[in-house]
């Protein structure tokens, strides 16, 4: 369960991130964070795993306060929340089996992983994760030659095969076409019903939010604006949430291609 | 329990003989060179090499600054070789580059002989160059002004030409298109884009060149190099550690300026 | 009615600027071409010296190639010990200085600057105090080849990393990994290439500079060249020369076709 208690964030050049954000999040929900550009969404996710750092507050994840974490709870912390990318974040160079199973060197000791040895039930582990996305045939291939969709498949994957309790969400689709878009979705919203990981995504396209969420919290100017169930929001609720009318580009529109 | 795994990786019979090759030939060529070369290990860890370090690396953390003008004077006289050889070859270079450009001069067997030739050029050390030039003019800072020169033109002169062949060619067509001649085709559309770059590339050369002529005067050619010889042959380390010090803030500044300067003109 | 009267393509300012630069490079070269005397007339008096300098090194001697050949060898070998020794430890060193990998200033700023100091000195130089040290031999030649290409590679390699994709770092560092594994799932496989053709430039390199170290005792076919250029024998002067040319102009042609079928 992830709480946070009066969270703020204030940038070092003085900007406001966050403002008092108090929510709870439980286990196996599925939450989509809205908001303009700068609202606080990236950063209410990125306090998560502390890839940013709130300047006030406390931040409890499963009754611990991981402000007061140190490196090494840090660490295993990390190891417990996966995070995908707006940009996929893979190593172009690798393979996509390289990739994924970098997924788990926060299990892995340092001297190991310096010689690619994994333990078998992690490469089986990178495997099934692979299949779960459908690419895994793609296994061997370089990550570059990849196409975005595909290549953020394999980032889901990768956080997969870290095995977490939390997966947090980036802007996960903001670089793909509408029909890879939801399918990207669709495989978050599987997984998270099939193995009841807390998922957390951000997303500036509010169809896609009121489709996919099982709850939708609404950010404006680093504080919390809106916090309820998908079935009790529409459009209107969104131009109170963003402050202005609804425009095109807020919306994805199109559907999966089979 | 049964654990599903990936299938094994194809590997190519090809790739797997090549780097199987690659691999002996590198461990051959090492073991080679490691079994025979002739390192005389009793000199390298006797008493003398222990007696000599405590007595060149106390005295070169020491300058001498007695010897500062001497020092001094001669590291302005290095500065002036650097800045005559350098400026020579940027003017000279620019024929050649032009001649090795093949967007330029359209006949190929003219770019490969000018290529060819500044490459040749290359290939010798400034040291070899400046051995000659004392051989045939004296041990004079004229001798390493020509080596210096010489040398410089086949590294500048390869630069010029990627930097010519690099140009947008668009506004030499839009000049052409316009009626302009060949010459003011030149003054226009191509020198303009040469430029900076030209003058950046000369200047980088001029910190290659300085450093060069620290070191010509061991062989006579002029610079604080001679100064070197003599001082190492009277075992005056003191004096070595000046003229390392000099060396080293000289040419650390002469660096970072260029450096400011390159990023100005670009 | 416009008071800008417009009598030239370029502003007064930046001809007037243009001029004094002009002047300036001009003048020093002036003075400098006289106090080095290396003006256009020395050139012409020189000529004769070039021409006998010409005679004398040709025809070069080509029976003195077998004993050239083994100096040769011991000269490349110089350079590939050196080169490989760097390159290891390099590796640290570069890490170090990158900003990005390490932001904060106490760590990267000194091995910066220790390693700008280090390639400052001219390696005949090292060359030279090393076999104040160590005795005449191959030795103070591959220490001072060392030192130099340690600099060298350092610098080459940090700007590469300073310009990689960070990225897939912070996915890494994101799911738990330490900074060691960061380093080697997303920094190494982003910079190998450059490394190894770094490496291969930096070997061409030392090639050139230990093709001239035996001038000075430390080692390699420029001991050949002191002894002869002594004798006067200017004959062999010009085969040594001529060798030393071939083998430069081979290695940098094998070294280059390794390089671009890397990157």
């Amino acid at each position: 369960m992830i709480e946070f208690n009066d969270v703020s964030l204030v940038y070092p050049n003085g900007t406001q991130g966050l403002k008092n954000v108090s929510l709870k999040i439980n286990p196996g929900e599925f939450v989509v964070i809205v908001g303009l550009s700068g609202a606080g969404k990236s950063t209410l996710i990125r306090s998560m795993n502390r890839l940013v750092t709130p300047t006030d507050g406390e931040l409890l994840i499963d009754g611990e306060d991981i402000l007061k974490y140190n490196q090494r709870k840090l660490r295993k912390l990390r190891t417990e929340v996966g995070m995908i990318f707006q940009n996929y974040n893979l190593v172009k160079r690798s393979s996509v089996m390289k990739n994924v199973i970098s997924g788990r060197l926060g299990h892995t000791n340092t001297f190991a992983s310096l010689f690619n040895l994994f333990p078998k039930e992690a490469v089986s582990l990178a495997y099934r994760s692979l299949e779960r996305v459908n690419i895994a045939e793609k296994v061997y291939m370089r990550a570059d030659q990849l196409s975005g969709g595909q290549q953020q498949r394999v980032a889901i994957a990768r956080v997969l095969t870290q095995q977490p309790k939390i997966i947090l969400a980036d802007e996960p689709v903001a670089s793909l076409d509408p029909p890879t878009s939801h399918q990207v979705m669709k495989y978050l919203r599987k997984i998270n019903k099939e193995d009841g990981i807390t998922t957390i995504v951000n997303l500036h396209f509010i169809d896609m939010a009121m489709e996919y969420a099982d709850r939708i919290i609404g950010m404006r100017a680093g504080e919390v604006v809106f916090d309820g169930p998908a079935s009790a929001v529409s459009e209107k609720t969104f131009e109170e949430i963003y402050g202005r009318k609804i425009r095109e580009d807020d919306l994805v529109g199109g559907q999966e291609n089979e | 329990m049964e654990l599903v795994m990936p299938p094994k990786k194809k590997r190519s019979l090809y790739k797997t003989i090549r780097n199987l090759l690659i691999a002996i030939a590198l461990i051959a060529l090492y073991t080679w060179t490691f079994a025979t070369i002739d390192v005389r290990w009793e000199r390298v860890f006797s008493e003398h090499t222990v007696r000599n370090f405590t007595r060149v690396i106390p005295q070169l953390f020491s300058p001498d600054w007695g010897a500062f003008q001497k020092v001094m004077g001669l590291m302005w006289q290095t500065l002036q070789m650097a800045y005559t050889g350098t400026l020579l070859a940027a003017i000279l270079a620019i024929p050649f580059g032009f001649f090795a450009a093949s967007n330029m001069v359209k006949n190929k067997v003219l770019n490969n002989i000018s290529k060819g030739f500044l490459n040749g050029i290359r290939a010798f050390p400034e040291l070899v160059l400046a051995l000659m030039f004392v051989a045939a003019v004296g041990p004079r800072p004229f001798a390493g002004v020509l080596a210096i020169a010489i040398g410089s033109i086949g590294m500048l002169g390869k630069l010029y030409s990627e930097v010519i062949e690099s140009i947008d060619m668009h506004v030499v067509e839009a000049l052409q298109a316009n009626g302009a001649n060949k010459i003011q085709v030149l003054f226009y559309g191509v020198i303009p884009q040469i430029i900076p770059e030209f003058l950046s590339y000369a200047i980088y050369r001029f910190e290659i060149d300085v450093r060069a002529s620290t070191i010509l005067g061991i062989i006579g050619a002029g610079g604080i190099g001679t100064l070197i010889t003599i001082s190492i042959s009277n075992r005056k380390w003191d004096e070595v550690g000046m003229i390392l010090l000099v060396i080293i803030v000289v040419v650390t500044i002469i660096d970072n300026v260029s450096a400011i300067i390159r990023k100005r003109i670009v | 009615m416009s008071n800008l009267e417009v009598k030239s393509v370029v502003s007064k300012n930046a001809k007037l600027r243009m001029t004094v630069i002009l002047l300036v490079v001009v003048g020093l070269y002036i003075y400098t071409s006289w106090a080095t005397k290396s003006t256009p007339m020395d050139i012409i008096k020189g000529w004769g010296g070039f021409q006998r300098i010409l005679t004398d090194l040709f025809p070069p001697n080509w029976s003195y190639v077998p004993a050239v050949w083994e100096k040769l060898v011991e000269t490349i070998q110089m350079a590939l010990i050196a080169t490989t020794f760097a390159a290891i430890v390099s590796v640290p060193i570069f890490l170090l200085s990158a900003s990005n990998l390490f932001p904060n200033s106490w760590i990267y700023q000194p091995v910066r600057f220790i390693m700008n100091v280090l390639r400052t000195i001219p390696d005949i130089l090292l060359a030279i105090i090393f076999v104040g040290i160590f005795g005449v031999g191959v030795f103070p030649g591959i220490m001072a080849l060392f030192i130099f290409s340690l600099g060298l590679l350092a610098k080459l390699m940090y700007e590469t990393i300073e310009a990689i994709d960070m990225n897939p770092l912070d996915a890494i560092r994101a799911s738990g990994g330490n900074t060691i594994q960061v380093i080697w799932y997303a920094v190494i496989p982003q910079v190998l290439p450059q490394f190894v053709s770094f490496s291969l430039y930096v070997f061409e390199v030392n090639v050139r500079a230990s093709t001239v170290l035996g001038f000075v005792g430390a080692g390699g076919i420029g001991l050949l060249l002191q002894q002869q250029i002594n004798w006067f024998n200017y004959p062999r002067v010009m085969t040594i020369i001529i060798i030393i040319f071939i083998a430069v102009v081979v290695i940098d042609l094998i070294s280059n076709k390794i390089r671009e079928r890397i990157v």
